[in-house]
């Protein structure tokens, strides 16, 4: 029954927040400010996490197959394929849930209970389009780089650490990673990025937006915020990957 | 002119506001007093319909504000100049942005002249060479008085004050009091200010509204109520040794 509540409440939302833009001028500039606090600022955690995936990947993937049977190349494939499929997509989708949703979800909560949320409604703006569609259109926008992004430091993650600690050739990861491509792959984790960026930013605007209470509350509801994101990545993801590629 | 007929809120059960009727007029200072508790706060909010009242009518001049949808709404809220009990200002934009949101939002002015328009609203409320900074930077009184220049940004057609001179020295006070005074006349505004403080009330209450446990009590003028028997009101009114002091002469 709380749940039923809780989607009903969510529709209204995202009904409130997919209005016109009071002033189209505003609305690009909030956009440009959320790509650099979302976006931008999240090139350094979502490297950083790439590069040592991307790693340990192909090590344990060199350790797994080290049968004499198996083809050299088939080390950076695998590499490359979980990277593109599920790590580069997902993965940093929970990363960026934790990091972006709690953001999210704190800042449109303080708001809240300051009474600043009110303040804007009082001027005749709709609070909720005003806070919310930049942070979703930024996400939605930029996320995609970060994927791509991802993807690259992930793989050279991979050969770097693969090489130096010879777990694998240098020639027989290059080929690997070339070997079999698919592109359709990429285009899969940017849907699923795309999708995946949706839900961080309306799960944690909705639970920042309708806090009651004080700084207790606007902590709990960013707590609520992570990890209900985390579960509908996890959720949608199912989904998608079957939609996609079954 | 705003008026309220019979209206009651309730939270879960908990009446906070039990049918109120009042009228509001135009060109003058509106007080709503009464000690804390009393229900002022939900009665504003209620009133510019941040709180969805249970039972009765608001109306703005010819709208009836309660039965209209959000368009609708958003049409009397651009007429609406507001300061909030706890000032309320955006932490992520600086004083003068404060002052420049409903500006930006609204108007047509150019650059220059809505930064020239800030600084006239700043002056008024004496904020000088503060433009720049944010509001985790400036005192507490400071935030008030830059609220009220965010509120009569627009030159509104109503002024909601909740409390504008808590947490002011009583000089600051009275130029606040006598700023929304002055432009409430100037303007032709309707005023609506709540409060606690006697001195306001005595300096630049047209019409006073005593609100007792979210009922409208008593309502007159500064020259009546110092005359009331009303019990309640004058228990509220000479909880001063000074006012005491001047009613009794004791
Ligand atoms: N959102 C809310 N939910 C539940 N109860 C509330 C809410 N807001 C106010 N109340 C209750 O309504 C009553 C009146 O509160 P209100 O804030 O209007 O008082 P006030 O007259 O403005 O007091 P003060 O002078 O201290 O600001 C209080 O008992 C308060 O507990
Ligand atoms: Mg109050």
């Amino acid at each position: 029954m709380r749940l039923v509540e809780t989607i009903g409440l969510y529709i209204l939302f995202l009904k409130k927040v997919f209005a016109r833009p009071q002033r189209g001028k505003i609305f690009f500039q909030e956009v440009v400010k959320e790509v650099d606090k979302l976006g931008l600022k999240s090139i350094g955690i979502v490297s950083i996490i790439s590069f040592f995936m991307g790693a340990v990947i192909t090590i344990q993937t060199a350790y797994n197959t080290e049968n004499p049977f198996l083809p050299a190349y088939l080390v950076g494939l695998a590499a490359r394929d979980s990277i593109l499929l599920e790590f580069s997509s997902t993965i940093v989708a929970l990363i960026l849930a934790g990091k972006v949703g709690s953001n999210i979800a704190s800042e449109i909560g303080t708001m809240r209970v300051t009474e600043q949320i009110d303040a804007i409604e009082i001027m005749g703006v709709n609070s909720a389009n005003h806070l919310v569609l930049p942070k979703i259109t930024a996400a939605v926008l930029f996320n995609p780089f970060l994927c791509i992004l991802s993807m690259g430091v992930g793989i050279l993650g991979g050969w770097l650490v693969g090489v130096s600690t010879g777990a694998v050739l240098s020639q027989d990861y290059i080929d690997g990673v070339q070997a079999f491509f698919i592109p359709f792959y990429i285009t899969y984790g940017i849907i699923k990025t795309v999708v995946f960026a949706f839900l961080i930013t309306t799960i944690s605007a909705y639970y920042g937006y309708y806090v009651e209470g004080g700084s207790l509350e606007v902590g709990q509801s960013s707590t609520k915020a992570v990890v209900f994101s985390s579960v509908m990545i996890l959720l949608f993801n199912l989904l998608l990957t079957q939609l996609l590629l079954s | 002119m705003i008026k309220v007929e019979n209206i009651s809120k309730a939270f879960v059960g908990r009446p906070v506001l039990k049918n109120i009727t009042a009228e509001f007029e135009q060109g003058k200072t509106n007080l709503i007093i009464g000690q804390s508790g009393s229900g002022k706060t939900v009665l504003l909010k209620s009133i510019v319909g941040l709180h969805d009242i249970d039972e009765g009518n608001i109306y703005y001049d010819d709208t009836h504000f309660n039965e209209i949808g959000f368009d609708e709404k958003k049409k009397i809220r651009q007429k609406i100049g507001m300061l909030f009990q706890g000032g309320a200002l955006f932490d992520s934009a600086t004083v003068e942005e404060n002052v420049m949101f409903p500006l930006n939002m609204f108007s047509d002015l150019s650059v220059e002249e809505k930064i020239e328009r800030a600084n006239f609203c700043l002056a008024r409320v004496n904020i000088v060479n503060a433009n720049k900074l944010f509001p985790s930077e400036i005192s507490g009184g400071m935030k008030k008085r830059v609220a009220i220049a965010r509120a009569i940004a627009l030159n509104p057609t109503y002024l909601f004050c909740d409390e504008p001179n808590s947490g002011l020295d009583p000089k600051t006070s009275i130029v606040i009091d006598n700023l929304i005074k002055e432009i409430t006349e100037e303007y032709n505004i309707t005023t609506l200010v709540n409060t606690h403080d006697m001195n306001s009330v005595m300096g630049i209450g047209d019409k006073i509204i005593f609100i007792y446990e979210g009922e409208k009590w008593w309502e007159g003028t500064k020259e009546e109520i110092l005359q009331s028997d009303n019990n309640e009101l004058n228990e509220f009114v000479f909880a001063s040794k000074l006012a005491q002091k001047i009613r009794y002469g004791k």
